[in-house]
């Protein structure tokens, strides 16, 4: 038993977090979210020429092929700088559900464009009654002889506005099973029928997109995985996606946490720094507990998920179930330390805040989580 | 990283199975044989089985072999706990001596005092107590009023300390008292060995909120202690007991995470058992949240004992960061006994002996036994204080 990162891990995440410092300060965060596409290209390359979108994908499509853990490394610093970028989506999400859905052809027509830093790939999942499990999802792919037509909306699409291909979840066939009959495919964004309005969120860090779709025509040839039968490789896929999510959570719940040191420290009431205060102090040790505990539920489901062990899905939602809550509550109470420097536009506090919101509801909230961790107990 | 055991570890474990199937008593999950026992008889049957354990070397093995020990890891006292738990195997009864007395006087004792009291804490020969809260010292320990005066070759005690645990059963206690009032009140402390049947030892039950008495007021009146049962130096007594309560939180840690662990498994049988609306209380959708809750928040603890004890393994001494440890678990057991009597609803509040009892009571007494998760070993307030001031490093008030 051996609960700890490696040397090697420790100067991954060195690296990691002097490169995205300098790289991505938090006038470039403001600076990216205020425009049209949300990233910075320049940036997106570099990231690409130092192999981290390749990371965790294997040498033979031109990645490194280390484990999921050193990619929640990265993730965790991504999400200290609250990087603007479509990492989350396209590589996270992404590239890992082809990996674990496509065919070795498949994998080779896309994967070494995304590890070079050359396209970028969305998921399209979520529907109008927003749930995360198979009765979500209604949007229909008629299929005849060997084309499927597709015709719906997504909703909540994570950066479909910069992305090159959009990996759609539909179903191909009905039936009392929820799980079964769902397909996915993957088409080039840019198809006749398909459109894209972005939405207008609280976290301009992270886009979202209303993607519509109608009467979209695509071969079989671009179906991932099994026909009716994509459900349970997609599973996998999320619960990866899930804990990436989880990783970014707890590396910007721990800078607001630092944030609010800092500012105990310095900020003088009453003639005393208010962290001496016990009112403020222990909102602040509060903080600490939360983090703490988020680190050890979140370093775990990532080894689950990364070997596949038979509770790696469990893994997966109670480590959503805390960071959903976590990340908000120690952001809501970074702003209630800072008092009313902490409610201005200026002050950072605010994104963090409202990255912690969108990101409590991305790929379920806590009460979904909870669910899925009740079921998979089993209670 | 890598959750799973070593093959080292795995054989450990084996070994642990197998011994504790072979020798556990098996009386002791027969509630017949557990209602027959007096205090008295409870406390010869323990003292035995610890014996019995001793005999087969599973006491002490995190410690030295030099002093009766096995010298093993800190994960493998982890496994061996949890083999306890599954075996549902009596506890050890000398906890104190084991968690706290030995360790101290390895650290601060005399060679003499290693060779007289180490072996036979280890065996339950001697039950350890300790003595250091008191009256109008509790969170603010560093302000003890009970005195030490040296007279020849002897201490002379006198004083009052509460909170005491095993008390009334033991024969050594590791007394905290002030020797020189006139240094600042953290350094005038001396830690001392107190043999309970010293004239002048008065030990008194105090009833809890449960009705039971397990803590005791023990007063000291006039009792006069040899110089050579000083502990470390005179007038250092605080930075002895400083190194006990690390000791205490990081092998506490384990076994508090276990106790939570079976509590929580046997609250989802309860709960399985019953009815709210007509349907078992685990299908209830409100239910279900909280104890998926429940369930996470216990694999937290678990998971943070064995950072902890990777921590430990590559060579970091236990500091204050233990404090979050045991802050998020006395609050996860209260959150665990208040959603037992949630689920019992009206039949939650009987106790035992009462018609009607689900467990025979067990949860209500639970649930008001949990209250002191939150104040002993530290109450949430001064951990608060600890994690914002020793791990933080925010300013003190």
């Amino acid at each position: 038993m051996d609960f700890a990162f490696s040397e090697q891990q420790d100067l991954l995440r060195a690296s990691a977090r002097q490169f995205l410092e300098r790289e991505c300060p938090a006038d470039m965060v403001r600076h990216w979210s205020d425009a049209p596409q949300g990233y910075s290209p320049d940036l997106w390359q570099k990231m690409a020429a130092l192999g981290w979108m390749g990371l965790v994908l294997p040498e033979t499509y031109g990645g490194s092929g280390l484990s999921f853990v050193d990619l929640t490394i990265l993730m965790e610093e991504m999400g200290r700088t609250l990087l603007p970028a479509p990492f989350f989506s396209s590589i996270a999400l992404g590239a890992l559900t082809l990996l674990e859905t496509g065919s070795d052809e498949q994998r080779q027509q896309m994967l070494p464009r995304l590890v070079r830093g050359e396209m970028k790939v969305c998921v399209a999942l979520l529907e109008a009654d927003g749930r995360y499990d198979p009765r979500g999802i209604a949007m229909r792919a008629s299929i005849r002889g060997n084309r499927a037509t597709l015709n719906g909306t997504k909703l909540f699409v994570v950066d479909a506005h910069v992305s090159d291909y959009i990996i759609c979840v539909a179903r191909t066939r009905g039936g009392r099973d929820p799980e079964s009959g769902i397909s996915l495919f993957v088409l080039d964004i840019t198809s006749p029928g398909i459109a894209c309005t972005p939405l207008m969120s609280i976290d301009q860090t992270r886009r979202l997109c209303e993607v519509s779709f109608t009467r979209v025509g695509v071969s079989l040839e671009a179906m991932l995985g099994g026909r009716d039968a994509a459900w349970p490789t997609l599973q996998r896929a999320l619960d990866k996606a899930t804990v990436a999510l989880c990783a970014e959570m707890v590396g910007g719940a721990e800078k607001a946490m630092e944030m609010c040191v800092d500012y105990g420290k310095t900020r003088v009431q009453f003639g005393r720094p208010i962290g001496s205060f016990q009112a403020v102090k222990h909102k602040i040790a509060d903080m600490k507990v939360w983090v703490e505990n988020a680190k050890s539920v979140v370093h775990y489901a990532a080894w689950a998920v990364d070997r596949d062990a038979p509770e790696a899905s469990r893994a997966a939602s109670m480590a959503k179930a805390y960071c959903s809550e976590m990340y908000t509550q120690v952001t809501a109470d970074g702003i209630q330390v800072h008092g009313g420097v902490g409610f201005t536009w200026d002050h950072h506090m605010h994104l963090y805040f409202k990255r912690a919101k969108s990101s409590e509801v991305l790929l379920g909230d806590s009460t979904w989580h909870r669910e899925r961790t009740a079921a998979l107990i089993p209670l | 990283m890598d959750l799973t055991l070593t093959p080292a570890e795995e054989k450990f474990r084996d070994e642990c199975h197998a011994w504790l199937d072979a020798h556990a008593p098996r009386e002791w999950h027969d509630s017949a044989f557990r209602e027959s026992l007096t205090p008295a008889s409870e406390i010869a049957f323990l003292k035995s089985w610890q014996h019995t354990l001793y005999d087969g070397g599973w006491v002490g093995l995190t410690w030295p072999r030099e002093y009766g020990g096995r010298g093993t890891t800190f994960m493998e006292q982890v496994i061996f706990n949890q083999e306890m738990a599954r075996a549902k195997a009596p506890p050890l009864i000398n906890v104190l001596g084991i968690i706290i007395a030995g360790p101290t006087i390895m650290v601060h004792g005399t060679e003499e005092q290693k060779r007289r009291y180490l072996p036979k804490i280890l065996n339950a020969e001697e039950i350890w107590c300790q003595g250091f809260s008191e009256p109008n010292s509790g969170s603010d320990l560093a302000s003890l009023a009970t005195r030490a005066r040296l007279d020849g070759d002897e201490f002379v005690v006198n004083g009052q300390k509460i909170w005491n645990s095993y008390g009334h059963m033991a024969q050594q206690c590791l007394v905290l008292a002030r020797t020189d009032p006139s240094l600042p009140k953290h350094k005038g402390i001396t830690a001392l060995i107190v043999d309970m049947q010293s004239p002048g030892v008065t030990v008194k039950p105090l009833r809890q909120i449960t009705g039971d008495a397990e803590f005791n007021e023990v007063f000291f009146d006039n009792v006069r202690v040899p110089q050579a049962n000083l502990v470390g130096e005179i007038n250092d007594g605080w930075n002895v007991a400083i190194t006990i309560l690390m000791f205490e939180r990081l092998n506490t840690a384990s076994l508090l995470e276990i106790q939570t662990k079976i509590a929580l498994d046997e609250l989802i049988d309860t709960a399985r058992r019953t009815l709210r609306n007509g349907r078992p209380a685990t299908e209830d959708p409100l239910i279900r949240q909280k104890l998926a809750q429940i369930y996470t928040d216990v694999e937290i603890l678990r998971l943070s004992t064995y950072r902890s004890i990777t921590r430990f393994q590559r060579g970091q001494r236990p500091g204050p960061e233990g404090s979050i440890d045991k802050l998020f678990w006395s609050e996860t057991a209260q959150r665990l006994f208040a959603v037992a009597m949630e689920i019992l609803g009206p039949k939650g509040q009987l106790v035992k002996g009462s018609k009607g009892t689900v467990d025979s009571g067990r949860w209500s007494y639970q649930f008001l036994r949990s209250r002191a998760d939150t104040i002993a070993g530290g109450t949430s307030e001064i951990l608060r204080n600890i994690i914002g001031e020793r791990v933080l490093g925010l300013p003190k008030g």
